[in-house]
């Protein structure tokens, strides 16, 4: 029996495989009507102690289209935080006013310590350089979506795969479903050691690569990742990796029909405006979907939908 | 040294916890990691004694105390091949290894200085775990990065 009622989400592993499955077949419930106004009467906290725009109005877009509460800020500027409360006494505050906190910190490992002290289920919606779950759900979605099912795909995943937190949590998650792994980064920004794990300890396997070109024709999926200038502790670094992998329309001849490009978004250049046209470019519907995500753990987690 | 002089200086004690074959670096961690600086126990302390094993070790006789397992196995991080020996009535009861936990708290310092564990009033907690390579590694609790022994710092 899965019931998700009351259980934070901090890390994509805290569910299990069946749970995913779960929240990606009630968001299919709210791809079809998203106006379910099943949130009528409870209020929802939105605590970002850093700003994050496009998570935020993603997430506030879900409960108002639920018809739920928002209240809370959205960013550390207009918190208690500046006046030097600590977060444990904002969590334990806020779980006064809300049935459900969602919130963004720059400290890694400060959703699972609010989740400890909170009256209340929490959503990670990013805790520094840790973890994004809900970016995994709909990246999951996504691919569940375009190709009809999460189990045997190759996934190509491209860019920096050192520091993108999106792609070890994709990776933890995707070593459930059979995947192999087609790994492109430039030498410096390699998947860790630390993620590899969960391919092998799943019995699967990957392939790395320097080049963006050798994939194409094996991928189903294409997820493209921003090389972040702020994840170098050397400026010069970030100059020589910057444009390595950028994706053209050109280079996408030859690929598989079911191919799909992803990407976490916003994008700087590493996909060239040209295959926005293109019928295999899915990273805008991508966005959309994260709504529809967010709405369905929301609503798992407030025992409102099972 | 002649047997009867070795049984001595480990039996010297009435009731008791001997603990052996500490690396000389690590004893007064040892020390720290137990809470034994605050015990009111006598405590006999030696060090950079010779050691077949180690070279030089340390030794730390406890008396009156007894150790849990999950305590004393937290001394594993820097002693994994420590002996404890208990003693009852000058006689040694048991003597067994030390073994690595599954869990350790709030002894190690986190090694991230972004983690929530050094910028707010949080306890640490590490699950140990074993790399590919069978190092034993820290991974922490919270903000899930995994460190090496070498950076492990103790707080
Ligand atoms: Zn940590």
């Amino acid at each position: 029996m899965i019931n998700l009622k009351n259980r934070s989400l901090i890390s994509i592993t805290d569910y299990s495989k069946e749970e995913i499955l779960k929240v990606l077949d009630i968001a299919k419930d709210f791809e079809a009507d998203p106006r379910q106004r099943i949130l009528t009467g409870h209020v929802i906290a939105s605590l970002f102690f850093e700003p994050s725009t496009r998570t935020r109005l993603s997430f506030e877009s879900a409960v108002q289209y639920m018809g739920g509460s928002i209240i809370g800020f959205a960013s550390a500027d207009t918190s208690s935080q500046r006046k030097g409360e600590s977060l444990k006494d904002t969590i334990l505050t806020v779980s006064n006013y809300s049935d459900l906190i969602i919130m963004r910190n720059p400290m890694d490992g400060s959703a699972r310590f609010a989740s400890e002290v909170a009256k209340v289920p929490i959503i990670n919606a990013g805790d520094g350089a840790n973890q994004h779950p809900t970016q995994c759900l709909l990246d999951l979605y996504s691919i569940q979506k375009t190709q009809g099912t999460l189990d045997n795909l190759h996934i190509a995943l491209v860019g920096d795969l050192k520091y993108g937190r999106t792609v070890h949590s994709l990776v933890q998650a995707l070593s459930m479903f059979n995947t192999t792994f087609h790994l492109v980064s430039p030498e410096s920004l390699k998947l860790p050691s630390a993620v590899k794990i969960y391919i092998k300890n799943a019995g699967l396997e990957y392939y790395q690569y320097t080049e963006l070109s050798d994939v194409i024709p094996k991928a189903d999926i294409i997820y493209m990742t921003r090389v972040q200038q702020e994840r170098f502790p050397d400026p010069l670094e970030y100059e020589k990796v910057k444009n390595a992998y950028i994706l053209e329309n050109s280079m996408l001849d030859g690929s598989k029909e079911n191919l799909r490009i992803l990407h976490p978004l916003p994008r700087v250049n590493e996909i060239s405006e040209d295959v926005d046209d293109n019928p295999k470019a899915y990273y805008f519907q991508q966005a959309r979907n994260g709504v529809y995500v967010r709405q369905a753990l929301i609503a798992a987690i407030l025992g409102l939908k099972e | 040294m002649s047997d009867k002089r070795k049984k001595l200086q480990v039996s010297a004690l009435k009731n008791g916890t001997v603990l052996d074959h500490i690396p000389s670096e690590h004893t007064f961690h040892v020390i720290k990691i137990l809470g034994l600086e605050n015990s009111k126990n006598p405590i006999y302390i030696g060090n950079h004694l010779e050691s077949n094993k180690l070279g030089r070790k340390g030794i730390i006789k406890i008396s009156d105390k007894y150790f849990a397992k999950d305590e004393i196995n937290k001394i594993s991080l820097v002693a994994p091949k420590a002996t404890l020996i208990e003693i009852k009535d000058y006689e040694v009861i048991s003597k067994t290894q030390v073994e690595i936990p599954e869990h350790i708290e709030k002894i190690v310092k986190c090694f991230n200085p972004k983690c929530v564990t050094n910028n707010q009033n949080v306890e640490t907690k590490f699950t140990v775990i074993t790399d590919h390579h069978g190092r034993m590694k820290l991974k922490c609790h919270y903000c899930e990065k995994t460190m090496a022994k070498e950076n492990i710092e103790f707080l």
